[in-house]
């Protein structure tokens, strides 16, 4: 068995390697270049990343307190030079480097973070045209947000006075160098609005390094800017780039000379403008007038004007004819609508009714000559039936029968006797002779069947 | 509109009116009488503009002071 002493705990061991790198000069400030990889910033803002090349790599921490000072944004695949110390991070056993500056490898830092921040505010839209305000034309109050002792302030104050007398000026002194700079520059920018007395607002500096007018750089210069009511138009003298507030800003000038000339109009220039006005005004009322008058003569000398009764004249005339082409007409329409009537009127004497009347009288009188035949015909054998009948009659008749000898007995009530049994002893009968009646009283009555 | 109303017009309001006049007038049918109105006016307003040009003020330059007030400003010569 070995001593147990030998044996060290992984803590003790990690302890003692920790100390050999803490101990070694080389490793306590060294500069290391690789790519980043599995960048990670943590919410308490430390950046944890791998840095590698293509045959090693190595664990990166870098601490807020330091990472702050970076402008611009790690990435991965970004290619860095990082200075830092080399430690051990005790629970993982793991080795790795602190870092306490990164630069961008191959271009400069300020650069890069100038395109990371004009490519983000890009893509918000702060830079579109369409957001862009209009710098008014004639400013009453310029607001100017720079350095009151440098060289901008001169040049634009110059400027303003010598094209334009009538607008005053406010400067709203700002730090345009320096840490405190971006600050400053949007602290003036929201004063100038808060006040509201400035229709533009001139943002700017004179020229200087890019380090200089790093300022103008910031993203909160380019949200202030684009956040300002009042227009502005930015002036940092730079010669080659455009800085990011220069995007932001409604109106771009070169230089402070150049921002003043594009805040107000050239008096010269408005005299000009107001005389132009004057003379196409007056140009205007000139032609307005000419062309009335000409109007007025065209009209005077028309061929109405000239002569007056040509005008009535042509109406008589074309009355008078009218007149006549009506009466012509009524003449035409009366012939012929007599004409019809006539023709007409033939017809119907052809069609008179007095010969059909004369036929008919005819055929009257015929059918009543007809008639009054007929009838003394009928008469005639009527009457004859009559007599024939009367002789018939008279022959059957009982008073021819009783003048053969034949006599009638009735009873009281001339009720015909026609057998014996009608009658009673004693009864009254009469017997009707042919020429007369005799009263008579039954004595007997004897029966055929009695004798 | 009555001489002293536009006395009181801003040169830019001044200068917007006589643009407008002479747009309206260049534009066309104005009648007669009208256009001889608007061209009186047109011509107070220009004379208005050219007074207010020539007559300025010495520019007011000032700054805002650090307690928010304003002071006049003097660039210091070299």
């Amino acid at each position: 068995m070995m001593n147990e002493q030998m044996y060290l705990t992984v803590h003790a061991l990690t302890k003692y390697i920790k100390r050999k790198f803490d101990r070694d000069p080389h490793l306590q400030d060294i500069y290391v270049k690789g790519e980043i990889s599995n960048f990670k910033q943590h919410s308490s803002g430390h950046m944890y990343f791998t840095l590698k090349d293509d045959q090693s790599k190595i664990l990166a921490v870098m601490f807020s307190t330091y990472n702050k000072k970076v402008l611009f944004k790690p990435e991965n695949g970004m290619k860095v030079l990082l200075r830092g110390e080399i430690s051990v991070y005790e629970p993982s056993g793991q080795y790795q480097i602190y870092v306490k500056e990164m630069q961008p490898d191959g271009i400069g830092e300020l650069f890069l973070a100038y395109e990371q921040l004009k490519k983000k505010l890009e893509k918000e839209g702060i830079f579109h045209p369409d957001r862009k305000k209009e710098i008014p034309s004639f400013p009453s109050v310029i607001g100017v947000i720079t350095s009151p002792t440098g060289a901008a302030i001169r040049d634009i104050l110059t400027t303003i006075k010598r094209r334009y007398p009538l607008a005053n000026v406010i400067i709203y002194p700002a730090l345009v160098q320096g840490r405190q700079a971006a600050p400053s520059i949007v602290k003036a920018i929201e004063i100038a609005n808060e006040r509201k007395e400035a229709d533009v607002l001139i943002v700017g500096r004179g020229g200087g390094s890019i380090e200089e007018l790093w300022a103008f750089n910031e993203e909160i210069v380019a949200r202030a800017i684009y956040a300002s009511d009042i227009p502005i138009i930015s002036a940092v003298g730079h010669e080659t780039d455009t800085t990011i507030a220069d995007f932001a800003a409604d109106k771009r000038a070169a230089t402070p000379t150049a921002a003043a000339e594009l805040a107000v109009p050239h008096v010269e220039e408005l005299m000009e403008r107001v005389l132009n006005r004057k003379i196409r005004l007056m140009r205007v009322i000139k032609q307005k007038v000419y062309t009335e008058q000409k109007r007025y003569e065209k009209l005077v000398q028309s061929y109405a004007f000239r002569y007056p009764k040509k005008l009535y004249e042509e109406k008589v005339e074309q009355l008078d004819r009218t007149l006549e082409r009506g009466k012509r007409a009524i003449g035409l329409l009366v012939q012929e609508k007599s004409e019809r009537f006539h023709r007409w009127q033939e017809r119907l004497y052809l069609r008179h009714p007095k010969d059909l009347l004369a036929q008919s009288k005819k055929e009257y009188d015929q059918m009543k000559k007809r008639l009054i035949r007929n009838m003394s015909e009928i008469l005639k054998n009527k009457q004859k039936d009559f007599l024939h009948h009367i002789s018939i009659l008279e022959n059957v008749s009982p008073l021819k029968i009783m003048e053969k000898g034949y006599s009638l007995v009735y009873k009281e009530k001339d009720q015909l006797v026609k057998s014996v049994k009608d009658v009673s002893k004693g009864d009254q009968v009469q017997l009707a002779l042919s020429d007369g009646k005799l009263i008579c009283e039954v004595l007997e009555s004897k029966g055929e069947n009695d004798g | 509109m009555t001489k002293k109303k536009e006395l009181e017009l801003t040169f830019e309001e001044a200068m917007e009116k006589l643009e407008g006049i002479v747009n309206i007038l260049e534009d066309g049918d104005v009648p007669l009488e009208q256009a001889i109105e608007k061209y009186k006016e047109g011509m107070e307003l220009a004379k208005i503009c050219n007074e207010k040009l020539k007559n300025v003020e010495m520019q007011l330059t000032e700054i805002l002071r650090e307690d928010g007030e304003k002071e006049s400003f003097v660039l210091e010569e070299e």
